[in-house]
């Protein structure tokens, strides 16, 4: 049987750690999808294009998960600890929500202000670098299999998705105010 | 073609018939049709050697007139001859009142979801309209080729949503051309200037229309062209360029902006004469006529002209840049530019382009023709005539795709810019006690409002076990395949119970209507429809026995021991008996499906092993890079 329950890292053919070799996932990626896309069988019986459909959208998801650090991470931590990680859990590190709540106050009244694209460009460069700043402790926390390290991960990622909501919010604001400005 | 065909890189599979497939480049001002023959694709002249044909229709008192003939006649019959329909595709009676203004046709007022333009052989719809042009390109296609066509990729604006989609299927079934594919026309774009130049790397792709915009960001490896973001405007392009320049004239003439529409037109022509005479000199004169019967005399030169189409060339490279975002590049790391469609010949938006993404865009290949030459190598692709370069588009959704949760607001379940095909799922649950039925609403777009968005469809999932209120566990998935369909699926998981659809735009022709208009139209009134549909069948089935056979013959005797090949082979039998003597689709679909079912844990085992190839021969070939 095509063994599509494998895990993500095992898909790729990469052993299961945060490290990984990009450009690698991306050649594998590109190596997979030749021989699986639905257009490599545009011309085949249908069970053929059900079967590759299915394996398409299966490596894609994958591919999807593993290029991105932050859903890397957590899918990672997730196969370590053997349960997914509840959907809506924030945060309580108060100093953190401070500062991310500053700047939400500064997106939501960049309308009144004479140049707004300049609130969302300093917003979007400050929630850069809480981002890469997170990034880089992840590493190490995802290392071992000691529970401590593992809450400590789960912190980081809440946080990191915290701020990545920021920063759709932060993107729309700058849509919106491409559409109408 | 075989079964999961294992091929090893650089060699054809077997030959069989080369098949007869077309690109075509449906746009708002000029169509094209392309094809591949001995590996070049050519764009097709008509018999007096023009490529473009204009997307003109007239609906004139001796019959329809499409192309030049037609656009000639706008000024003198405006009512009768519908031009730029592009922008009335997918778009529903609400729509017009945005565009309504711009558009100098007669709409008849009539209670129908899709707008229809009063003309003197009948009220059109914009899908009609667009199927007059596609006939007449089929046709170039087919006498070009000496047979009909088994298929056409067709490309629209990356950012058409799936009403604007679903017309455009339905104007290729009208003209009657079967749709391999509807594809994007930047990434057709950047097929044909990827494989003309084995171009690697990221490439933006910055098309300009009659009537869209678009950019897409992509990278190109290896014969892999995988779309990283696309964004953009469905209704900016280089008409309102002109519209731009005729409102300005208005003005110095000191004029009201309401004309007539043989005025309008003629406005709007001079406009685009304008702003297509500036490229070479450096201004110009321009009169019209005042209501008094004196003629008005101005000059535009090239300086004005930048200051009036300057806010609309901003509007595009801010969608330049929140793409790059999206596509998570900056400006320098993108490889090249390439410019798509005739509004980016005007040398000003050359300028503003270059200096947005700090190099000199790539303008080599004709504006006009590119997107239709790639929109035929990827029809060559699909219809099956597999060549060498093993050409292979990863593309992406354009909108994201969601549903309307409490409050009117969407919960996203698919974001913009996701790799199709693709498969999401998310768990809802009731909230009140004992429901038994939950409506589910489709939407597309960014917004988080539902009515910001566009609704694509609506279903109930019926016979919830009555519980209190949250403890349901309602699994909703949104698959959106190759294709770019969209089909989501309600279960409750308690008990089983489902339902689903395939999403069709609320909005667009049903089934009916376009058989109905089928059976109308002159070219299809012979065609027994289900005489039709058996052969179609017919082929299907030729088509299952013949992958399997060449499949046997290739692996057959490694991963198959006697006794499974002896039962494949009696399936393949009476498969082949059925061919013979089924006078019904349905019987021979049927039979059909019997076979792959008996040979489905064949076809499984040779898509283990081609995975394992391909990883091995990647591995290999890393092993090759390390060294």
């Amino acid at each position: 049987m095509l063994d599509l329950s494998q895990n993500y890292f095992a898909l790729f053919g990469l052993p299961v750690a945060y490290e990984l070799d990009e450009e690698q996932l991306g050649e594998r990626y590109r190596a997979l999808q030749q021989q699986l896309h639905p257009d490599r069988f545009s011309d085949a019986s249908d069970q053929e294009k059900r079967l590759s459909l299915q394996a398409s959208m299966r490596v894609n998801e994958a591919y999807q998960v593993l290029r991105d650090p932050l859903t890397r991470a957590r899918y990672l931590l997730d196969l370590q600890t053997g349960e997914p990680m509840p959907e809506n859990e924030n945060t309580q590190d108060s100093a953190f929500l401070l500062e991310q709540m500053a700047l939400r106050e500064a997106l939501a009244e960049a309308k009144d202000q004479p140049d707004p694209y300049s609130v969302v460009e300093n917003v979007l460069q400050q929630l850069d670098h809480q981002e890469q700043d997170l990034l880089t402790q992840l590493p190490s926390r995802l290392e071992s299999s000691d529970p401590r390290h593992q809450e400590e991960a789960r912190e980081l990622i809440r946080k990191l998705q915290f701020v990545r909501r920021c920063r759709t919010e932060a993107e729309q604001l700058e849509a919106e105010l491409d559409a109408f400005g | 073609m075989a079964l999961l065909q294992i091929s090893e890189p650089g060699r054809a599979p077997a030959p069989h018939q080369h098949r007869l497939a077309a690109g075509i480049d449906l746009g708002t001002t000029n169509s094209l049709v392309a094809t591949v023959r001995s590996g070049q694709a050519k764009v097709l002249p008509d018999a007096e050697g023009n490529y473009l044909l204009p997307s003109v229709v007239r609906y004139a008192p001796e019959g329809i007139i499409v192309g030049q003939a037609a656009r000639e006649a706008a000024v003198e019959d405006p009512l009768n001859t519908i031009a730029s329909v592009k922008r009335l595709m997918g778009r529903g009676v609400e729509d017009l009142k945005h565009l309504g203004s711009q558009l100098p046709y007669a709409f008849v007022d009539a209670d129908t979801p899709v707008p229809r333009i009063r003309t003197r052989l009948g009220a059109v719809s914009a899908v009609e309209v667009s199927a007059e042009i596609l006939r007449v390109l089929a046709r170039r296609a087919k006498e070009a080729l000496g047979g009909a066509l088994d298929g056409v990729v067709i490309t629209v604006p990356a950012y058409f949503d799936e009403a604007q989609r679903q017309a455009t299927k339905d104007a290729a079934r009208l003209a009657g051309l079967r749709v391999l594919r509807l594809i994007n026309e930047p990434t057709a774009a950047a097929v044909a200037y990827g494989l003309d130049r084995a171009a690697e790397g990221v490439h933006a792709i910055y098309d300009l229309g009659g009537g869209t915009f678009d950019i897409s960001i992509l990278r190109l490896r290896r014969g892999v062209f995988e779309v990283m973001a696309t964004g953009g405007d469905s209704s900016l392009g280089g008409d309102d360029l002109d519209r731009a320049i005729a409102a300005w004239m208005l003005k110095q003439a000191g004029l009201e902006q309401d004309l007539d529409p043989a005025s309008l037109r003629r406005l709007l022509r001079d406009a685009r004469r304008l702003k297509e005479g500036l490229t070479e000199a450096e201004a110009l004169p321009w009169e019209i006529r005042l209501p008094d019967g004196r003629q008005f005399q101005g000059t535009l030169d090239r300086e004005m002209l930048h200051q009036l189409v300057d806010p609309l060339i901003s509007k595009t490279l801010s969608a330049c840049r929140r793409t790059l975002r999206d596509a998570g590049v900056s400006p320098d790391q993108i490889q090249a530019v390439v410019l798509v469609g005739g509004s980016t010949r005007m040398p000003w938006i050359r300028t503003r382009v270059g200096e947005f993404f700090g190099k000199e865009p790539l303008v080599d290949l004709d504006p006009d023709q590119v997107v239709a030459i790639g929109a035929a190598r990827q029809a060559d692709v699909l219809v099956g005539n597999r060549s060498e370069e093993d050409l292979l588009l990863l593309d992406v959704i354009p909108l994201s795709l969601g549903l309307e949760t409490m409050g009117g607001l969407v919960e996203r379940i698919i974001p913009r810019n996701t790799t199709i095909p693709v498969a999401r799922a998310q768990e809802f649950t009731t909230f009140k006690d004992g429901q038994t039925a939950m409506r589910i609403h489709v939407v597309q777009g960014e917004r988080d409002l539902v009515k910001d968005c566009r609704s694509l469809a609506h279903f109930t999932l019926r016979g919830i076990p009555p519980m209190v209120a949250g403890a349901a566990r309602i699994l909703v998935t949104f698959a959106v395949d190759a294709d770019g369909l969209l089909q989501v699926t309600a279960v409750e998981k308690h008990s089983g119970v489902k339902a689903q659809v395939e999403v069709k735009p609320s909005y667009g022709l049903t089934d009916r209507e376009i058989e109905s208009m089928l059976r109308d139209s002159l070219d299809h009134a012979q065609e027994d429809l289900h005489l039709r549909r058996l052969r179609e069948q017919q082929v299907e089935a030729q088509r299952t026995l013949e992958a399997l056979r060449s499949a046997l013959a290739k692996d057959g005797d490694q991963l198959l021991d006697d006794q499974e090949r002896n039962r494949i082979r009696a399936a393949m039998a009476q498969l082949e008996q059925q061919l013979q003597s089924a006078s019904d689709a349905q019987t021979l679909q049927a039979a059909t499906e019997a076979l792959e079912k008996t040979c489905a844990f064949y076809v499984e085992r040779r898509m283990n092993q081609s995975i394992q190839q391909a990883m091995a021969g990647r591995k290999l070939e890393e092993l090759g890079r390390d060294l």
